[in-house]
């Protein structure tokens, strides 16, 4: 799917997120737990902060120098025989890439989990040339064969569906007869991937992080995937978007670790594999021809603005993880493959404000984000420039905000009529009004009075308060 | 072979634009870093120490640990595969499993027992991986082992198949003592020496903790999903 995912307007997704109660149940455990187990791990370290600016300064410097690393990449590649296409565009990554499986005949490609090739909409020009493309990373899989339900989390794709819903899907899809254990889920979708490596004509992977000094790259998994996908596919393509790139392997591990640990609290996953090049002459696995397609899509027009340092993200997710805001609304309500904080900021820049403008207001703006980020992303300001721009530059807020802010200019500018109407507020929301407690809002109050209360206005009133206290009056 | 490398110069002139400066053609040294907070996890452990903080982080990662000497090995490793279930085997083709003394296990005792074993051999091509496919146990060496995150790593070849570690329904890690170091930081210095000295990185390295592992569905830990349901490592106390 493209990085767009579907046609709903922002509210009707939001709608429907919060009504989700599974989703919501869900997602609040992820956070909960996965948070736990990150902190458990960045603690451990008894210096995060410095392992932080480490990492900082690492993406930093190469944003700076990009240019240079990644033609030291390509130069790396080709000496050790494998090929480079630099694409512009999804369409130039995605034309190379069907040339490459037209050339091979190839009817079957086997992937690893990969949120570039997602961004360019790989897999459907694959199928539209009559190639099967199965996905292997098991969240993935279960996304895939459920009529390609689209990703809710950039780590845990199929974070949305509970464990009899994956039953359910395989049941129908897959004539799968034995119980929603997740370990017989799991174990079923193993019987069914290996025979799909063993007999595909190409693997597609993403990229972790490529390492310019001596053209290799890294792929880290729990599932070990990748490593079959790697290893068994006569041809491989690895798909990478043109930031991910380190200097040298002695970068490569710090940034390695700092992504497990944020990700998912692990000290390493299972399998971290760094790959060089297509297999040597006499090798049995690994690949014979390997190609790199570096991808911009829109990146580098994020380069040299006020929005470089979004480029810094290693996709670790713990933003995701950490937010308020799509603890309750969940990933499908983004409208992105990119959700939480990174898809706020990311989605509108590489995808326009015309499909995105309203992520940049899915903030408190509390700065949970920038918090855990483990290369100081400064995600909740990032966030309030985009309001900016939004506002001063496009000239377009969002309907709600531009009314209340409207009012509130109206009734704020004027002594007289601010006094009225904070006069008025407790008998206009009077009829929305049980305990103290608003709980059916009207206009821009629906959203939030949806999911929860909002405090009625005080029937005394502040000032009010202050003039009674001062003549001694007050019971408050 | 040279590979090929298209659409480089339009793309990275771009790159360069937006960053307001010229392309960069003088060969750039890297920064000396502000933080290296790397250098110091475990760097005053010993080794003992360090054997120490392997041993109980495999537990976190349903790991069994076993250790012995080069002497024991054989024993120890014949035990740890009918603990899994016996053969078929299959193995790299490496000369320390001679220097080790475990070619009579391999190659007679094994026979005897009835169990299946075969090591991989580049000049039979692809039958290699019908057996890693078809096997119980994959026996593989660890070239260097990370204590914090108990992490073998292994350089490939073509003696040293990389799907031995990736399609057996278990795999056991033999790791020589002298390999452990504290973390990943020493492993990427190694290959970072390895690349300086003009040598080639192996095409692919593998860093390896425990089984494979899944938490994709309702975030349930499920161990055994695309690679081994098992992983046992040997430390050899003596090597």
């Amino acid at each position: 799917m493209p990085m767009k995912i579907g046609n709903e307007n922002f509210s009707e997704r939001v709608g429907k997120g919060i009504n989700n109660s599974f989703m919501r149940g869900a997602v609040a455990g992820a956070q909960d737990s996965i948070g736990a187990r990150r902190l458990h791990a960045v603690e451990e370290l008894g210096n995060w902060e410095e392992w932080r600016s480490h990492g900082e300064e690492i993406r930093q410097h190469v944003l700076e120098h990009l240019d240079y690393y990644l033609e030291q990449l390509s130069d790396n590649i080709a000496n050790r025989g494998g090929n480079v296409y630099f694409a512009s565009t999804p369409e130039e990554a995605n034309d190379y890439i069907r040339g490459v499986i037209k050339k091979k005949s190839a009817k079957k490609v086997v992937k690893s989990k990969s949120m570039v090739t997602e961004e360019i909409n790989l897999n459907s020009s694959l199928e539209g040339i009559g190639c099967e493309v199965i996905e292997t990373d098991l969240g993935e899989y279960i996304l895939q064969i459920d009529d390609h339900d689209p990703p809710s989390h950039i780590v845990a794709p199929a974070l949305h569906k509970n464990k009899e819903q994956v039953r359910d899907v395989f049941t129908e899809k897959l004539g799968y007869k034995k119980s929603s254990d997740p370990t017989e889920l799991a174990w079923h979708a193993r019987e069914m991937l290996r025979q799909d490596y063993l007999t595909a004509d190409v693997g597609i992977t993403g990229c972790n992080f490529a390492v310019a000094e001596t053209g290799s790259f890294a792929l880290v998994t729990n599932e070990g995937n990748a490593d079959l996908v790697t290893s068994l596919p006569k041809t491989q393509i690895t798909v990478m978007g043109m930031e991910r790139i380190v200097p040298s392997f002695a970068e490569l591990e710090v940034l390695v670790s700092m992504l497990t640990r944020s990700a998912v609290g692990q000290k390493l996953p299972s399998y971290v594999t760094v790959l060089t090049g297509p297999r040597e002459a006499q090798d049995v696995d690994g690949p014979e021809e390997f190609h790199l397609v570096i991808v911009d899509n829109g990146r580098s027009k994020i380069l040299g603005t006020e929005f470089q340092s979004v480029l810094q993200c290693i996709r670790c997710a713990a933003c995701v993880n950490a937010c308020p805001v799509y603890r309750h609304v969940g990933g499908h309500s983004y409208g992105s493959i990119y959700s939480g904080p990174i898809g706020a900021v990311l989605s509108p820049l590489l995808g326009g404000y015309d499909d995105y403008k309203e992520l940049p207001y899915a903030s408190t703006l509390c700065g949970a984000c920038t918090e855990v980020c483990p290369v100081k992303i400064p995600l909740h300001e990032l966030l309030h420039k985009h309001r900016q721009v939004i506002v001063e530059k496009e000239g377009r807020a969002p309907v709600s905000e531009k009314l209340l802010m409207k009012a509130f200019g109206l009734g704020a500018a004027s002594p007289t009529l601010y006094k009225w109407g904070s006069k008025l507020a407790p008998s206009a929301m009077n009829p929305f009004t049980t305990d103290d407690k608003i709980s059916k809002g009207p206009g821009p109050l629906k959203a939030w009075t949806d999911v929860r209360d909002f405090p009625a206005p005080n029937k005394e009133r502040f000032r009010d308060w202050y003039k009674n206290r001062e003549k001694g009056e007050s019971k408050s | 072979m040279t590979g090929t490398i298209q659409n480089r110069e339009s793309f990275l002139n771009n790159i360069a634009r937006q960053l307001g400066r010229d392309r960069l053609k003088e060969p750039l040294q890297k920064p000396e870093w502000k933080y290296n907070p790397q250098d110091k996890v475990l760097a005053d452990a010993t080794e003992d120490d360090l054997v120490e903080v392997l041993k109980s982080h495999c537990e976190k990662i349903n790991t069994t640990f076993i250790s012995t000497t080069k002497a024991d090995l054989t024993v120890a490793l014949n035990e740890a595969v009918k603990n899994y279930g016996g053969g078929p085997v299959v193995t790299w083709k490496d000369e320390r499993f001679t220097q080790w003394g475990l070619k009579d296990l391999f190659n007679n005792e094994w026979s005897k027992q009835g169990l299946e074993y075969h090591e991989w051999d580049y000049t039979s091509g692809d039958d290699n991986i019908r057996h890693a496919e078809q096997a119980n146990v994959g026996i593989t060496i660890s070239e260097v082992t990370l204590a914090e995150s108990a992490t073998v790593v292994l350089f490939s070849s073509k003696d040293r198949g990389r799907t031995v570690s990736f399609l057996p329904k278990t795999y056991i890690a033999l790791v020589p003592k002298s390999s452990i170091v504290p973390r990943m930081t020493q492993a990427a210095k190694k290959m970072r020496a390895m690349h300086q000295d003009g040598q080639k990185i192996p095409a692919c390295v593998n860093f390896i903790s425990g089984p494979s592992n899944s938490a994709d569905i309702e975030l349930q830990l499920v161990v055994g999903v695309h690679g081994p349901f098992k992983a046992t490592y040997i430390l050899i106390e003596d090597l």
